[in-house]
């Protein structure tokens, strides 16, 4: 807490919290806090620990590759191999899918905190995001493995990586606000989240490259956020092999801080409440 | 003395649903009643008949105004449902008020209940990082106090073990030595003494006094009566949302009892004959103002008027009820009764060591006793004197450190002799 002592709070009906911002700044420990604590539960108790954050991405990389790339015979994006394709587009979606989730489910399950004590409740989703992030990271360094394995050699567009893993990681706060927010009041979104991962996981190219999608459907493609996502991330990794159909991705940017704004202004609106609903 | 807290016109609505005994809402529910709606509309009937709200507002706080000045200690207590717990969630920013206003002056905390945000698989180490946290204390003054935390709590041995682990007693020391150890300007405290073993709560109290002898501003919600007057110098009632009494606490015990009393034990005065007539009943103190604690002479006294010579003895009596209405005893007089008309000054001296902290009502009486041991009650007001009595915690407490309440509606000091046989 801050150290000044003449500080003076003011309490009063339907007044939106002056200094919401400057006490979320203030409140940064608890994140890390939070954070921590649900990588550690994480990760205890389990028989192989982060082993699973190993297979997990592999096993599914695998499946997509002999299913797309043998079986269907879909084209990869330009020269890089099937597997790095696929991977480099997992890569975002595994982390949406877990990251979104997790925020979604995070009030809910920090029920008793919230109606014990105060802090700002953005703290709670966003810092749910963070495991998803850490699992992100080891994700990475895998592709990193199948490059070197695969000879591939990514070229300069890596740099701008980390813009795009912001934008991932703006699309899972974005709808995990929503959904976690939604969740306090009606519990039913609870069953909302894995559907919207089932149902993403077809609809996004994941297993697949979006240049596959007739150059008509394109831009109505690129209404799902996560198309401009993983596109993304493939233009960033797999480097000259592949474009990014821009139209189409700034509309997926635009959604996804459309979805970022409205998620933050409706969790805000109605976390007031939180307390006396949950 | 400057304000800590300045409440004006503070009132909570919370929505109640009858139809739904469901906690939240459920989309389909929402759905279904849209349906429903809509169904009604279609087949023309009234829109309003259909979708009846069977909602209801309570107000668990209503216009609330108080205020509280820096260093003070302050006791809320009420029965369950008064309010009292929702007034420390406004206060704590847990929840917010429907209309009103506060302002606080000074860093709060609140300590609503222990261990709040405790993992089970976290490590007693851990959580207290975390609870610490939770609590809003930063990780550069939880590392300072870290070990003051832990042997305080006495877990020493326990620290890298998931608190699953710990009993249910270990669990709570180690929640509420992370919450002792903040350092706010005011403490908002709600029933969390509760629970741990009696060593333990004479331990969290012997702190929370310390706290309050630092001229920090401590809240205090309690049910424990003793607890709470030993705690605090001023107390407010609640009842049904609003504020019945603000003053000295235990005035305020009192005014607790009294309501929570009024159906058990009635004020009515039974008046049945023309022989006598109750003027006045007080209580006689040797030494003015302060707290009555358990250790003090008491002087309880009725003056009454015999307007004719009676048919038999007429006697006054003291009934001492106990505060959850109980009797305690019966004093009848003793020495010379007077007989002849006139007006008398009954005095009945209760000697200090005899009462048990708490609330007593005294109810008069005069009755007239003749032959044959029939008997007429010539007056009885059951309700005619409150007062609270407190246990000062010292050497004559023979508490030998024990904080918790002493069962018995009396405490009488009996005297001891221990030899070796």
């Amino acid at each position: 807490m801050s150290s000044d002592s003449s500080h003076t709070l003011v309490i009063e009906a339907g007044r939106t919290e002056r200094h919401y911002w400057k006490d979320l700044w203030r409140y940064r420990e608890l994140f890390y806090f939070l954070a921590w604590r649900d990588i550690l539960v994480r990760y205890k108790q389990t028989a192989i620990g982060v082993a699973w954050a190993v297979l997990r991405p592999l096993l599914t990389m695998i499946v997509f590759t002999v299913v797309f790339g043998k079986l269907a015979k879909l084209p990869s994006e330009g020269a890089a191999p099937y597997p790095i394709m696929v991977f480099a587009g997992m890569l975002p979606w595994q982390f949406f899918a877990s990251g979104f989730s997790d925020a979604g489910n995070s009030v809910v399950g920090n029920a008793q905190m919230i109606s014990k004590t105060y802090f700002p409740r953005l703290i709670v989703p966003s810092s749910a995001l963070i495991v998803a992030l850490v699992d992100f990271g080891i994700s990475f360094g895998i592709l990193g493995c199948l490059m070197i394995w695969y000879g591939y050699v990514p070229n300069v567009h890596i740099v701008i990586l980390p813009v795009f893993v912001l934008i991932a990681f703006a699309a899972a706060l974005g709808v995990g606000l929503w959904i976690a927010a939604l969740n306090v009041k009606y519990r039913d979104f609870r069953y909302v989240i894995p559907f919207i991962v089932q149902f993403g996981l077809y609809i996004s190219p994941v297993g697949f490259s979006s240049s596959i999608v007739p150059e008509k459907w394109r831009l109505l493609y690129s209404l799902n956020p996560m198309v401009g996502v993983i596109d993304g991330f493939r233009w960033a990794i797999l480097g000259g092999s592949t474009t990014l159909d821009w139209a189409g991705f700034s509309l997926s940017i635009v959604l996804v801080v459309v979805l970022l704004i409205t998620g933050v202004m409706y969790f805000r609106r109605t976390e007031k409440t939180f307390a006396d609903v949950i | 003395m400057s304000t800590a807290i300045q409440i004006e016109g503070l009132a909570k609505r919370y929505v109640i649903r009858h139809e739904q005994a469901r906690q939240y809402t459920a989309l389909r529910d929402v759905i279904a009643d849209g349906v429903r709606g809509a169904g009604r509309y279609l087949l023309g009937r009234s829109r309003k008949a259909g979708l009846k709200r069977t909602s209801e507002d309570f107000w668990a706080l209503r216009d609330i105004s108080l205020s509280i000045g820096a260093g003070e200690r302050v006791g809320v207590i009420g029965r369950n449902g008064a309010g009292k717990s929702t007034l420390l969630k406004v206060l704590s920013r847990i929840t917010e008020p429907t209309a009103g206003r506060i302002v606080i002056t000074g860093r709060v905390s609140s300590l609503l209940e222990v261990g709040t945000g405790f993992h089970p698989e976290l490590t007693g180490r851990e959580n207290i990082f975390l609870n610490g946290a939770v609590m809003g204390m930063a990780k550069s003054e939880i590392k300072r106090k870290f070990d003051e935390i832990v042997a305080f709590a006495d877990v020493e041995k326990f620290l890298d073990t998931p608190v699953k682990r710990y009993s249910s007693g270990m669990y709570v020391r180690l929640a509420f030595s992370v919450a002792a150890h903040l350092e706010p300007e005011i403490l908002i405290v709600d029933e969390v003494l509760a629970v741990g073993d009696m060593a333990f709560q004479r331990k969290c109290l012997g702190k929370l006094e310390e706290v309050g002898s630092q001229g920090r501003t401590v809240l205090f919600v309690s049910h424990n009566m003793g607890m709470i007057s030993n705690l605090c110098q001023k107390g407010i009632v609640l009842d049904g949302g609003r504020v019945t009494f603000e003053g000295n606490i235990s005035e305020a015990v009192l005014k607790y009892y009294e309501v929570a009393n009024r159906n058990t034990l009635g004020s009515e005065v039974e008046h049945k004959s023309e022989v006598a007539k109750l003027l006045e009943v007080e209580l006689v103190r040797n030494d003015f103002g302060g707290d009555i604690t358990i250790h003090d002479e008491l002087i309880v006294r009725m003056k009454y008027e015999l307007t004719q010579t009676g048919q038999g003895q007429s006697v006054p009596n003291f009934h001492f009820f106990a505060s959850d209405g109980s009797y305690a005893f019966v004093s009848n007089a003793n020495g010379p009764i007077p007989r002849e008309p006139g007006v008398y000054k009954a005095d009945c001296r209760i000697p200090g060591g005899l009462l048990n902290e708490g609330a007593y009502f005294v109810g008069v009486a005069l009755t007239t006793f003749r032959a044959q041991g029939s008997y007429d009650v010539e007056f009885f007001d059951r309700n005619a004197l409150t007062f609270n009595v407190i246990d000062p915690m010292d050497e004559l407490s023979n508490r030998y450190g024990y904080g918790g309440p002493i069962p018995g509606t009396v405490r009488p000091s009996l005297e001891w002799n221990i030899t070796r046989d």
